[in-house]
């Protein structure tokens, strides 16, 4: 196995930018990887002739002035790829075919890159072990019986296993970084309105953003300038001049003020964990950040308000699958209201349904106050205290999640303590934050940890800048066997 | 109802009663492209030829506000005295239909655009204020075609997206009088902002009726029930009819109204129970998580009030007090901004309640005769007020200034050379006349021994001997003077 398709995605473009490699040939190392790698199930389509006829095209003509100059990426199946298939990890859309690019792969290709593939994912993104997927669970290339985290499940076991130089997620309450946390790899989501929503199956359109998946920090930088831009077609897109996040990346943080929420060190906790986190605070004090103690009190709402929110807009998003128009359509039926019934219930999976409920429930005459008024007002307090803590500090540091990668099936029969897994992560989603995972440690079994940056609204290149220093200076190294060849 | 008071009450067996309605109208707003799309919205295109991504629901497609179809709602908002809110809300009005495809329809519930405001009718019995709950913006949908297969439903999903007003009357209309008047003056005030065609045949103007009763003398309201989606003003009088005496039955036999939405069947002339409050939708609304809330800056409000033009309650008073015009003829005068535009024109050259008369009287009828609307009428404003100048001047008579109505209408010639002509001038000199009305009178001695003698009635006769002898042309004025002045002698 070709050792290239190990380097992270700045290597790479250095390999292709000095003409060390052509396109071609890299696409190709990528695609005999992947065709050896299905046991992962990490991808739900590929298109290798595309992805040869567009590398032949760079190579004739290459523009190195790009910033992915040639380089194929494969991306989560939740984008909509223009003449390519668009599942949502769901039998509902499993043939669907869209006529239309989505903003943030758009912006990929005019940065020179070159679609190798669509990556699984939990379906419509709900999940946080790709295990909800119509298209079967994704295997952790750290171990084969765990699994990646989800819904972004699919794209951080390809990244993990080389099968992609890098790719994109998205983050709705933790999906790009959980299962960056669960395979040693790095993901950022950004601030709500960077990267356009314009062309993504939409989960919960206030929490929805896209974000960079990589191997390193700097390989996260460089995505991000690629994805992030105003799009007047995504009316909550912010309007703001594009950033040269990778030319601006530095490691001096000193002096910078880091925050530890103490309500982040919650119940029983695994002591690897703890330990973990204190790692990262003296990593970052070594460096000259100032590491200061703050409170977040409206923490433990997070969770319980992320899955009224999360759910009661999913439930509204997920009407058009009605079977009408497009995507999977029940034969069964007698008339309008039986095609509707038998399509939704044959064409979504139990978690989906699952939220639908939730969401329906929850947006009822009669308990909408009670449910989705509060979670709003709510939403609003735990804005509120990352909005005053920013006073204080410059990011803050905290877990990215609260156990390493779990084993396949341990918590599908338990929702609960599946959607405990985002308790970390829910809260930066609710406040519209950034927040990056780095790869911190490996626990006792062998398996990645990540501790999460968060940062203040558009202060990406801080948290990018933090996070570049203290990978720098942890030494974490990942360790896949690539025991599934 | 020509009657100077307010009499439309419903006697049951039992009690008086009064019927209580409250309209919710939709008017399309005037606008290239859909409310939160690019796609056109012109009437009657190819079925499914104006729809986009966004407007077919397409995963991943968001939607962009219309700046254009907010300003259209700031407009009518000014129009009808109202509130706009500086800040209102887009929500979801959650329901599967298969001419909705998003499975949603974005509405305004909580926060709309525009707030409070009121409408002025002109009754017969003095004029009458209408208040407006609110006007809020949101899409239409789609439209299902039952009836062009057997077993399929086809979608045309050309509507689908069009913005919509949806005006919400208080429930201050009594009779389906006013509701004829208050829906013409909706339309009237929208067509002069140009804010909605207000084409009823085309859908662009249709309204959900609110129709209670209750005793002559009661202070509450009673049970409602709403019948959806009316199109055209006489099938609201006509369902506001059956309505109101069905529930006046009902309460006379001792039995409650149920709330519940019915529907008008035009054939049977009657509304029939759609469902039941127990059986209401439950919309779920919610804030649509895709659009920002909207923020409309007073700039805004203050620029577009100084670009509204003349309305027709200011330009009525105007017509008044400059043209001399009685509050009925100015009413009927602006009634349309291309009446009020031709009146003004016609006005301007000749004499102005004459005018008036005039074009309220042959105009109208011929226009009606045919079919047409002013713009289109075949006798031009200037050609008219020549008409009414010649009528005024005395240089032709009333009836003779019928037939050159006529001969303009078909010739499209101007009235000068149609009197000219024809020599239809009227007969004015003096001298000429006293030698026809002389021959008359000697030719019918006995006739002027009997008038002189009392029998005045005699009078008329000379007048139309007079008439005859000179081809009507004689002046009527001057013939009544001059046979006068000879039968004294």
């Amino acid at each position: 196995m070709s050792e290239i398709v190990k380097k992270n995605l700045s290597e790479i473009i250095d390999l292709i930018k000095k003409k060390e490699i052509k396109s071609e040939e890299l696409a190709n190392l990528y695609i005999d990887k992947v065709n050896k790698s299905k046991k992962l199930n990490s991808y739900i389509t590929t298109c290798f002739e595309h992805t040869i006829q567009k590398s032949k095209e760079f190579d004739k003509k290459p523009n190195l002035n790009t910033l992915l100059p040639g380089v194929p990426l494969a991306v989560k199946d939740l984008f909509c790829t223009n003449g390519f298939k668009t599942t949502a990890g769901s039998k509902m859309l499993e043939n669907f075919i869209p006529q239309y690019e989505s903003t943030v792969t758009e912006n990929l290709w005019k940065e020179g890159a070159i679609l190798l593939g669509k990556l699984n994912c939990d379906e419509y993104a709900m999940g946080s072990s790709n295990e909800t997927s119509y298209f079967g669970n994704v295997i952790n290339p750290i171990a084969k019986d765990t699994v990646p985290g989800g819904s972004s499940g699919g794209s951080a076991s390809a990244l993990a296993a080389d099968l992609t130089p890098a790719t994109i997620g998205t983050d709705t309450g933790g999906s790009i970084r959980q299962p960056a946390s669960f395979t040693g790899t790095v993901g950022l989501k950004p601030t709500y309105g960077l990267c356009s929503r314009w062309g993504i199956v939409a989960f919960a359109s206030s929490l929805d953003q896209a974000g960079p998946m990589t191997k390193s920090v700097k390989d996260c930088s460089i995505m991000l300038e690629a994805m992030a831009g105003f799009d007047k077609k995504d009316s909550t897109s912010i309007e703001k001049k594009k950033e040269n996040y990778s030319k601006n990346l530095k490691t001096d943080i000193k002096g910078l003020k880091i925050g530890i929420p103490k309500e982040y060190r919650v119940e029983n906790m695994p002591k690897e964990i703890d330990e973990l986190w204190n790692k990262g605070k003296s990593i970052l004090k070594d460096l000259g950040a100032d590491i200061i103690d703050i409170s977040l009190p409206h923490t433990k709402y997070a969770l319980p308000t992320y899955y009224i929110v999360a759910p009661a807009e999913a439930s509204s998003n997920l009407a058009r699958y009605d079977g009408v128009k497009y995507g999977y359509r029940s034969s069964k039926g007698n008339d309008l209201i039986e095609m509707y019934e038998n399509t939704r219930s044959e064409g979504f999976g139990d978690e989906v349904k699952r939220r639908i409920l939730i969401g329906t429930y929850v947006l009822s005459s009669g308990y909408y106050d009670a449910y989705y008024l509060k979670a709003q007002k709510v939403r609003q307090l735990i804005k509120k205290d990352f909005d005053e803590n920013f006073g204080k500090v410059d990011a803050i540091l905290t877990p990215s999640t609260p156990s390493s990668a779990f084993k396949i099936g341990e918590k599908t029969n338990d929702p609960i303590s599946m959607y405990l897994n985002d308790i970390f992560t829910v809260p930066v989603n609710l406040a519209g934050l950034p927040a990056i995972s780095v790869p911190a440690g490996l626990d006792k079994k062998g398996y990645p940890l990540g501790l999460q940056l968060i940062g203040k609204t558009l202060d990406e290149q801080n948290i990018l800048n933090v996070a570049y220093a203290f990978e720098k200076n942890c030494n974490f190294k990942n360790e896949i066997k690539n025991w599934w060849l | 109802m020509s009657k100077d008071k307010f009499d439309y009450f419903i006697k049951g067996e039992k009690n008086n009663y009064e019927v209580i309605i409250g309209l919710e109208v939709h008017a399309q707003v005037s606008s290239n492209s859909k409310l939160f799309s690019g796609s056109a919205t012109k009437f009657g295109a190819e079925p499914n030829s104006q729809v986009s991504l966004i407007d077919s629901a397409f995963p991943g497609m968001l939607p962009v506000i219309n700046k254009e179809c907010i300003n259209q709602a700031i407009r009518t908002g000014l129009g009808l005295n109202a509130k706009i809110n500086n800040n209102s809300v887009f929500d979801r009005k959650n329901y599967f239909y298969a001419d909705l495809p998003q499975g949603y329809q974005i509405s305004q519930y909580k926060n709309p655009i525009v707030g409070e405001g009121k409408v002025l009718l002109d009754m017969p019995y003095g004029s009458k204020e209408i208040g407006i709950e609110r006007l809020h913006l949101e899409q239409d949908a789609g439209k299902s075609i039952h009836d062009m297969d057997p077993s399929n439903t086809y979608v045309d999903l050309n509507r689908s997206g069009i913005a919509l007003m949806e005006i919400v009357s208080k429930p201050d209309l009594r009779s389906p009088e006013e509701v004829n008047a208050y829906i013409k003056k909706l339309r009237t005030i929208m067509r002069y902002l140009g804010t909605c065609d207000g084409n009823m045949q085309e859908g662009s103007l249709r309204a959900d009726v609110n129709v209670s009763v209750r005793q002559v003398g009661d202070k509450n309201f009673g049970t409602r029930c709403e019948i959806k989606n009316v199109n055209s003003i006489k099938f609201m009088q006509m369902a506001i009819e059956y309505e109101a005496n069905r529930q006046v039955e009902l309460l006379d036999e001792g039995k409650k109204i149920e709330q519940e939405t019915r529907l008008f069947d035009t054939k049977k002339n009657e509304t029939r129970s759609m469902r039941s409050k127990e059986d209401a939708h439950d919309y779920r609304y919610f804030p649509d998580p895709d659009l920002l809330p909207l923020k409309i800056e007073q700039k805004l409000i203050d620029d577009l009030k100084k670009t509204l033009p003349e309305l027709p309650d200011n330009k009525k008073e105007r017509f008044m007090k400059d043209y001399g015009l009685n509050s009925y003829e100015a009413n009927v005068l602006v009634s349309e901004k291309e009446i009020s535009n031709y009146y003004e024109e016609v006005a301007k050259l000749s004499d102005k309640k004459l005018a008036a008369t005039w074009m309220m009287g042959d105009l109208f009828a011929m226009l009606n005769d045919k079919g047409l609307n002013i713009s289109k009428s075949p006798i031009t404003a200037k050609n008219f007020a020549e008409l009414v100048q010649s009528i005024k001047s005395g240089e032709i008579s009333g009836r003779i200034a019928k037939e050159v109505f006529e001969l303009m209408v078909e010739s499209g010639d101007n009235a000068k050379k149609i009197i000219e002509s024809k020599g239809m001038k009227q007969q004015s000199d003096p001298k000429e006349l006293e030698k026809i009305i002389n021959e008359i009178l000697t030719k019918n001695k006995d006739k002027v021994d009997q008038y002189k003698s009392g029998k005045e009635k005699l009078f008329g006769f000379f007048v139309g001997q007079v008439m005859k002898q000179s081809g009507g042309k004689a002046n009527p004025q001057l013939t009544n003077d001059i046979l006068k002045k000879l039968l004294k002698g």
